[in-house]
């Protein structure tokens, strides 16, 4: 059971492929235009669950319980070894010449 | 969310009512507008300008001369070129970027106007700027922005604003692709009664004025005299417009207004697939082109970013060249950065071999970088996706198939686009309006005044137009 007044993230489908606009391209014709929010829960519920957020610019929005304290999910990536010649090769222009 | 229709059908009443503008005061007739009126009535002077933003601890950035890079430069030049480049450090804004400049302005407006909160539609800094200050000015603010592609994957770059905004205490709405962002962002206006900082509107616009006022100030006071070129990263217009309006307002009237894009050509802006596809999420040819081509497709009846008024030349780079740069930056320079203000970085390294020692050409951004933003996970999040990278000639890039790390510093290269062309686009835009009727003197006036051409030469745009 999640609290009530826990911080979650919620989701919700805003458009149906249907109910898209008619001048997108194809691909995102065929998709849900798809949103998420944060804020309180306003009731005990479980993940999965239909419920109601108090958001922090005061809004109540509805949508489907995905996460409990959300996480942010951004890093710095796998390391890409091609950076590392982009500095020394112009370190070594500087000091030697083309 | 079932009406979208009805939604759209009240688009001009519910912007009215969030930006507090009555547009149709600056109508002339057919489709001109008084773009002067509007940006002198409705903005702010430079004075009043500073003012606020010294409030706002916004602006006064320093100017940096890249001693390194312009040497680098100048192994490429002939003898006696290589102009000195320098950089104008937008970085040190609170919020990390010029963004906070635009911000201040819309946020300043929304609080004297007496509105409860602020909202934004946007994917970049823009909304961590609006969130910072109207944390400090104590309005509720949400960011409505762009961030996954149907699989539910964040672009890592607009992941990081969602959390910078956050970190402000503002509310972000992520939505998956699509230009029905415009809908949802409607429907928050109306049922907050929030005002909309629009990067489009003459508050947007005029809060960078100062930008370019700072730096003819700067390079007067200590170099006696203002720079020979600027170069601006280019995508809604805005950045440019109000950079060369303020250059203009300091007299800075000789030095040439550069354009810089990220060449996105061939992929689509509001494709799912193509969205995460795409290394940069702004400051590209997908939003500067059709920005330039028709302004007015902006969120407010009349855009206040109009960048054809000013534009002396428009250079496209590639995505390899910019994350190259940004490499340079870090290593020559030391200045971790970026990557919007690489885009015109890169353009000015390459024009600055074309240069005159003893002339100044200034980039005049940096942005903020960190976790999601900064190269190494953008490159890595690319070659997640399938996209190959490796060094080569930046010329076989193909935007999100591969993205090619030029193999040395002179293989650096810029595309000059045809500026006679753009305009060519936009008047056909124009013509379509018109749907066959003449051109009233007011309209022709206005056109000229878009478009930073003669009457006569107008008239020949439009003769060629037509004749297709």
């Amino acid at each position: 059971m999640i609290k009530k007044d826990t911080w979650v993230r919620i989701h919700s489908i805003a458009l149906q492929p249907e109910e898209r606009a008619a001048n997108i391209p194809d691909d995102s014709k065929k998709v849900p235009l798809e949103f998420w929010t944060k804020g309180y829960l306003q009731a005990d519920a479980e993940v999965g669950d239909e419920v109601e957020v108090l958001t922090k610019a005061g809004r109540l929005v509805k949508g489907t319980l995905v996460e409990v304290n959300p996480q942010y999910q951004l890093d710095y990536g796998k390391l890409v070894p091609e950076l590392l010649r982009i500095g020394e090769d112009a370190r070594r222009i500087l000091r030697e010449g083309k | 969310m079932k009406n979208y229709d009805d939604l759209m059908a009240r688009k001009n009443e519910i912007m009215k009512t969030a930006v507090g503008i009555d547009y149709d005061e600056f109508e002339l007739e057919g489709i001109a507008f008084d773009y002067e009126r509007m940006m002198r009535d409705t903005g702010y002077s430079i004075e009043e300008l500073r003012e606020i933003q010294e409030e706002f601890f916004v602006g006064d950035t320093p100017i940096l001369e890249l001693y390194n890079l312009t040497e680098l430069a100048r192994k490429y030049a002939k003898p006696g070129y290589g102009a000195r480049i320098m950089i104008k450090d937008e970085a040190t804004n609170p919020s990390g970027s010029f963004k906070a400049r635009r911000a201040s302005i819309a946020v300043h407006q929304a609080k004297k106007l007496g509105y409860k909160g602020i909202t934004s539609a946007t994917s970049g800094n823009y909304g961590a700027g609006v969130a910072s200050l109207a944390a400090k000015a104590g309005l509720d603010c949400i960011v409505v922005q762009e961030t996954f592609d149907s699989e539910h994957v964040g672009q890592p770059e607009i992941v990081e604003k969602a959390r910078a905004c956050e970190a402000y205490g503002a509310e972000v709405m992520q939505l998956t692709v699509g230009p029905e962002l415009f809908f949802m962002f409607l429907d928050i206006l109306e049922k907050t009664g929030f005002f909309n900082a629009s990067l489009y509107t003459p508050f947007g616009i005029a809060g960078v004025e100062t930008l370019g006022y700072e730096i003819s100030m700067q390079m007067r006071e200590k170099y006696g005299k203002d720079p020979e070129a600027v170069v601006i990263t280019n995508a809604g217009g805005g950045n440019l417009t109000g950079t060369a309006r303020g250059l203009i307002k300091a007299g800075a009237t000789d030095t040439k207004i550069i354009a810089a894009s990220v060449d996105l050509s061939g992929l689509h802006m509001a494709s799912d697939h193509d969205f995460n596809r795409k290394s940069f999420t702004t400051g590209h040819t997908g939003f500067g082109i059709p920005f330039c081509t028709n302004p007015d497709r902006s969120d407010v009846p009349r855009s206040a970013a109009r960048p054809l008024r000013y534009i002396d030349e428009y250079y496209t780079i590639r995505q390899g060249e910019v994350f190259y740069m940004t490499e340079l930056l870090a290593n020559l320079e030391g200045l971790e950065r970026g990557p919007a203000g690489n885009t015109s970085l890169a353009v000015a390294f390459k024009l600055a071999q074309t240069m005159k020692e003893d002339e100044i050409i200034v980039v005049q951004e940096t942005e903020y970088t960190g976790a999601g933003k900064h190269i190494n996970p953008q490159l890595s999040f690319a070659r997640d996706r399938g996209i190959e990278l490796f060094f080569g000639n930046p010329d076989d890039e193909v935007p999100g198939k591969n993205i090619i790390l030029p193999e040395d510093p002179g293989m650096i290269d810029i595309k000059k686009l045809d500026l006679m062309g753009i305009k060519a686009s936009y008047m056909r835009n124009i013509l379509r309006q018109k749907d066959g009727a003449d051109f009233s003197d007011v309209e022709l006036n206005y056109l000229s005044e878009d478009l930073k051409l003669t009457a006569e030469e107008v008239n020949e745009l439009i003769k060629k137009v037509k004749e297709g």
